[in-house]
């Protein structure tokens, strides 16, 4: 069975991003980029299905602009076999177009499983994974905390309000992941010089038929309401006396 | 014209009760201008439909109703999204679990590209959304014809009760086998939950252990009949359950009173929690960013000023 892992090209997650004073949008000019990192956790399941004997081959694909295979590349050396990349002009095509293009290239490849990222902590759009899932008619588990592969089939616990929930889902599927899946590793060296040599096909986006334009008109991006650091106190005592003041106990 | 056509608002409930989120979802609902009808979806669901039925501003509750509806399945939830899609302008759901696994696969067969997490509604088409962990706030009009939105609950308030809503059943609209309901580990506590709290008091890595939670940061959250929240820190470590994380990637949150042990404050925490109205926090390390966006900070051990601060609470509710 082949894994396909979506990944996406996004601001690291460490990086305190600035909007640009004119209302246009968020600087992304020398900007550090890394892969969305619950796309790194996707890629890391794949391969441990891999390794467990439950999979033959992992194939990360990326859709976006100039550099987007760098982010590939960082699958590969993780581990995947290969990479496809969806090129596009600009980055930040909607989630419906990624589904689009995501679903032919599932077409075209045949994986039984897809694991996606919940959420893309650029957008945070959360809505790629059950896009695909619907637009192939495939039943999906987002969410995902564990997972256990049997023949037919996959148990997947899922992370929801209130706890934790089981769903068993006939192949193929699509997965989203959580924060507790696992724990993504890291590239080795000779992982990394191996993964130069590894295959990366490029898929001009316009040849795939699927309309790109977007559907959403970006009106204006701008910084949220701050907050001001308050004050100091000196004992729990002093603390109270202040919250009553605020009326807040 | 899709503006004219009524609003489906996806009620967030367990069958036997509704969750208030729903109530606040339905504020940001009725800011859209037309009438609301409130679909409660599941097995056995009648209370949770007699409750929303009393929120005021419901035109209609849709009740569909059976078993194929056990566990609010995305899939076949989304079968009934997409059956009642043609009559509604907009379909919206609070940005919960349930919400954010079904409503993009109502989306995409109808072709529709969502706006989630919507914090603003400023006209029918036009939203506001936070990108970024919050840091970057986007204004977006939706071109689609019907509108497909979820709802960050914590910026809404809630809508009173006070309606009477007519309680109409649905049909079925096609089974889906490809996937089964296996089971659930559901914690109940008698305490508020996350989203709906007036009072947080969440803890941080510095906690150490499940048992700490349980003896130092359970005991303030009693004494201040608050939620128990966490950062992702605590969690993976396992000292607090998954449904207990605030942030970016957790839980979003907006209480009155938001107090936070021994969290240093990441962006990705941060996005959960800055909006509360006051915000209290209690660090050891005086440069810890959570002191840039708190109004009251104590600096010192936890471990120590915790338990003298459950006593003064205690005291002053005495
Ligand atoms: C994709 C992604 C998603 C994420 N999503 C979330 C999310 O939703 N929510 C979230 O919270 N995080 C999230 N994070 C993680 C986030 O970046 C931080 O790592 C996390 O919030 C840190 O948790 P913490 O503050 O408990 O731990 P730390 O950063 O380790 O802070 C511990 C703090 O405790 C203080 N301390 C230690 N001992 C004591 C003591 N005895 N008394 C008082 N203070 C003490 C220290 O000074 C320190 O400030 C995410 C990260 C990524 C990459
Ligand atoms: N441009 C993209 N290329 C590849 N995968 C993507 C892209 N955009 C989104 N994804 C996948 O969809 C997930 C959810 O993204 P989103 O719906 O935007 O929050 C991500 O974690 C990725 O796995």
């Amino acid at each position: 069975m082949k894994i396909l892992v979506p990944v996406k090209r996004v601001v690291d997650a460490n990086v305190k991003i600035r909007v640009r004073p004119d209302g246009s949008g968020v600087e992304l000019a020398n900007v550090k980029m890394a892969m969305n990192p619950f796309d790194e956790i996707a890629v890391e399941e794949a391969l441990r299905l891999k390794e467990a004997g439950k999979a033959s081959e992992v194939v990360a694909v990326s859709i976006g602009p100039v550099k987007t295979d760098e982010t590939i590349r960082t699958a590969l050396a993780m581990g995947a076999d290969r990479g496809i990349w969806v090129k596009t002009d600009e980055a930040g095509i909607e989630p419906l177009t990624v589904a689009k293009l995501l679903k032919k290239i599932v077409e075209a490849e045949g994986p039984g499983l897809v694991i996606l990222g919940k959420q893309a902590i650029d957008d945070d759009c959360n809505q790629t994974g059950q896009m695909l899932a619907a637009l192939l008619g495939w039943p999906q588990a987002t969410f995902a905390s564990k997972v256990e592969i049997g023949e037919k089939t996959i148990a997947v616990t899922r992370e929801i309000d209130g706890g934790l929930q089981t769903l068993d889902l006939d192949l193929p599927a699509v997965l989203t992941t959580d924060l507790r899946l696992n724990e993504p590793r890291y590239a080795s060296l000779p992982n990394i010089m191996k993964a130069k040599k590894k295959p990366i096909e490029e898929k001009p986006a316009a040849e795939l038929g699927v309309d790109l334009a977007p559907r959403l008109q970006l009106l204006s991006t701008t910084e949220p309401a701050g907050r001001t650091a308050g004050i100091k106190v000196g004992s729990p005592a002093e603390l109270v006396d202040h919250l009553k003041k605020a009326g807040v106990l | 014209m899709a503006d004219h056509l009524p609003t489906l608002l996806f009620a967030e409930h367990d069958d036997a009760s509704l969750n208030p989120v729903t109530a606040r979802a339905l504020t940001a609902a009725l800011a859209l201008g037309a009438p609301v009808h409130v679909l409660v979806v599941g097995e056995n669901a009648r209370p949770a439909a007699e409750a929303a039925a009393k929120l005021a501003g419901v035109a209609q509750v849709l009740l569909a109703d059976g078993p194929a509806y056990a566990h609010r399945r995305a899939e076949p939830v989304a079968a009934l999204g997409v059956a009642l899609a043609g009559q509604y302008g907009a379909i919206a759901a609070p940005s919960t679990a349930f919400g954010k696994s079904v409503l993009p696969r109502i989306a995409a067969l109808i072709d529709v590209m969502q706006v989630s997490d919507v914090v603003a509604v400023i006209a029918p088409d036009t939203f506001e959304r936070p990108t970024y962990a919050g840091n970057a706030i986007q204004r977006v009009r939706a071109t689609d014809a019907t509108k497909v939105l979820t709802i960050r609950t914590a910026g809404f308030a809630p809508a009173t009760e006070g309606g009477s809503a007519p309680i109409q059943p649905v049909d079925e609209a096609g089974a889906f086998a490809g996937s089964r309901f296996v089971g659930e580990e559901i914690a109940t506590s008698a305490r508020p939950e996350l989203t709906a709290a007036r009072i947080i008091v969440s803890g941080g890595r510095a906690i150490g252990s499940a048992e700490n939670f349980h003896s130092v940061v359970e005991p303030l959250a009693d004494a201040l009949g608050a939620a128990v929240g966490a950062s992702r820190a605590a969690v993976d470590a396992g000292y607090a359950p998954n449904d207990w994380q605030v942030g970016q990637t957790g839980k979003v949150v907006a209480p009155d009173l938001y107090v936070a042990l021994g969290i240093s404050g990441a962006i990705q925490h941060l996005a959960g929690m800055k909006d509360s109205k006051v915000i209290v926090a209690v660090n050891k390390d005086e440069e810890a960013p959570i002191f840039q966006v708190a109004d009251f900070g104590l600096v010192g051990d936890l471990f120590q000023i915790v338990p003298e601060l459950t006593a003064e609470i205690a005291k002053a509710k005495g």
